[in-house]
């Protein structure tokens, strides 16, 4: 795996096929700053395209996911120059990885942190994560897909109410809301995420890719549109040499081993 | 530092914190209420405190809330009783709960209103034997708060919790412990002593792990067995890899008392 050289994100591949991305900004609480965004989007495009690669985790540390965007970058900021921001690109970037997205989120996920999590697949949360919009709080919205994934997750009641207020939720109210699927001891959160990583690196690629191609597709196209395009996932799997594996191993009563092909 | 209002003294590892407004039965004015949650959030923190011991000067333990420090008068408009227990008394039992370490209340006399609650919200509780609780909210039209309401049927179940909160009346430190309230009842003169002594026991027990259990046994109240399982799995997962449990088994090989840090 070559990655890019950059003390802002630290990388490792802790279990077979699955690599851990940890925000390194402590002394910045992780703020997302252009550089940092833009580090986790050129090592997201390499894991890409490496086949070895099969899930990532994405966390911060155990007392903080990330607090938000770089206030000093943001305030330098104006009308012109925010049209000119290669932020939206990144995050972009970020949204159009093709493998499974997991993030690990212990402590604070907020603002651009938030939307951060917002962007995995699977979110895996600690029991002292606090997730929070305190953008309104600054005169400002969130501009990372935050009203918009926050909204398609817990619905308009809940999302308008956080994203006017800024309100502080709970690990637990998370869970509740479907923002996070399992609440972890903070200690053991990345353990878990990548616990779950492994699982999920051991199954069919192939399969791997158009579920989450299929999911990602249900806030873009209709119903009758996502289940004429899950069907077509359906059929061009048949193709695939991982699926007669699958089906061969389960009536033979042993372990698939998958190829990607 | 200075206190006006709590006695603060921190020996072998153990932190002592004595309500010291013994004319007014250790009831709680805005200064107290300040005070006392500086030192518990400073304890919370500080590694070298590996257990708190809660008790108070003269004959009371704590009344509850100073009544001198609201507006009582009938013609005014109605106060907002809440205000104080959004910005004191609900932190204050947060603060006890989710201690890191064990918090022990020795309960020198009576303890009433939000003072029984708050000795209630304590791991361990020894009373005097001529000390009292007295859920006294509902002779002034009010409701258990600082965790009252959630403590007792926790405690005591919902048929002793209903006639304790709906009656008010006063129980002793015995009755107390008939209806497993409390942990223990020993002599008056020996309250202090006793406190002292179990306090400093713990303080030498693997502190890590003694927070696991408070998070657990706390955890259970809400979770099914199926929740609660999973709970212990990940506790003990963090607890085995805590060097207190390494040398505790070491000790045990080796047939000799442990030396536990405490992480």
């Amino acid at each position: 795996m070559e990655l890019m050289k950059t003390e802002l994100i630290k990388t490792s591949s802790p279990k077979a096929g699955v690599v851990l991305i940890e925000l390194n900004r402590p002394e910045k609480r992780n703020a997302l700053n252009n550089a940092t965004l833009k580090a986790i989007a050129d090592t997201l495009q390499i894991l890409d395209s490496d086949i070895e690669v099969k899930t990532v985790v994405i966390t911060g540390n155990t007392q903080c996911f990330a607090a938000g965007a770089d206030l000093n970058e943001l305030a330098q900021l104006d009308v012109v120059s925010i049209q000119q921001d290669q932020r939206p690109l990144l995050w972009k970037r970020i949204d159009e990885f093709s493998k499974p997205l997991i993030m690990a989120v212990n402590g604070y996920a907020f603002g651009a942190g938030f939307e951060l999590a917002l962007h995995g697949d699977i979110v895996m949360t600690g029991d002292n994560a606090q997730f929070a919009l305190p953008e309104i709080g600054l005169g400002m919205l969130p501009g990372a897909g935050g009203t918009q994934r926050l909204a398609r997750l817990v619905g308009q009641q809940l999302c308008m109410r956080w994203a006017m207020t800024g309100e502080v939720i709970s690990a637990q109210t998370a869970l509740q809301h479907g923002i996070t699927s399992q609440v972890c001891p903070a200690d053991l959160t990345v353990q878990y995420a990548v616990e779950l990583a492994a699982k999920i690196a051991k199954q069919a690629p192939l399969a791997i890719r158009v579920i989450k191609q299929s999911l990602k597709s249900i806030h873009e196209v209709s119903l009758s549109q996502g289940l004429k395009l899950e069907r077509q996932h359906f059929v061009w799997l048949a193709a695939t040499q991982d699926r007669q594996e699958g089906i061969n191993a389960f009536l033979e009563k042993r372990k698939p081993e998958f190829k990607g092909a | 530092m200075d206190y006006q209002t709590i006695i603060v003294e921190e020996k072998n590892a153990v932190g002592y914190l004595t309500f010291n407004r013994p004319k007014q039965l250790n009831s709680f004015n805005e200064s107290m209420h300040q005070e006392v949650s500086s030192v518990l959030k400073r304890w919370a923190k500080d590694a070298a405190i590996r257990a708190v011991v809660i008790s108070a000067e003269g004959r009371g333990f704590c009344a509850g809330q100073d009544l001198n420090d609201r507006v009582v008068d009938p013609n005014a408009d109605a106060p907002d009783l809440g205000l104080s227990i959004e910005k004191y008394y609900n932190p204050l039992i947060k603060l006890i709960t989710e201690m890191p370490k064990p918090v022990i209340c020795a309960v020198n006399g009576v303890a009433a209103g939000a003072g029984a609650n708050i000795a209630l919200a304590c791991d361990i509780v020894v009373a005097a034997k001529s000390a009292s609780f007295i859920q006294a909210f509902c002779r002034l039209g009010l409701v258990p708060d600082s965790g009252g309401t959630w403590f007792l049927p926790r405690l005591v179940g919902r048929a002793q919790a209903m006639g304790l909160a709906m009656l008010g009346d006063k129980i002793s430190a015995e009755r107390a412990l008939q209806l497993g309230m409390i942990w223990q009842v020993v002599e008056d003169e020996q309250l202090k002593a006793e406190a002292e002594k179990m306090a400093e026991h713990l303080a030498t027990q693997p502190t890590y792990g003694l927070s696991l259990i408070k998070k657990a046994i706390h955890a259970a109240a809400d979770n099914n067995l199926d929740e609660q399982l999973i709970l212990e799995r990940d506790l003990q997962r963090l607890a085995g890899r805590s060097s207190d449990y390494r040398e505790g088994v070491q000790a045990f090989m080796q047939k000799r008392t442990p030396q536990y840090k405490g992480c």
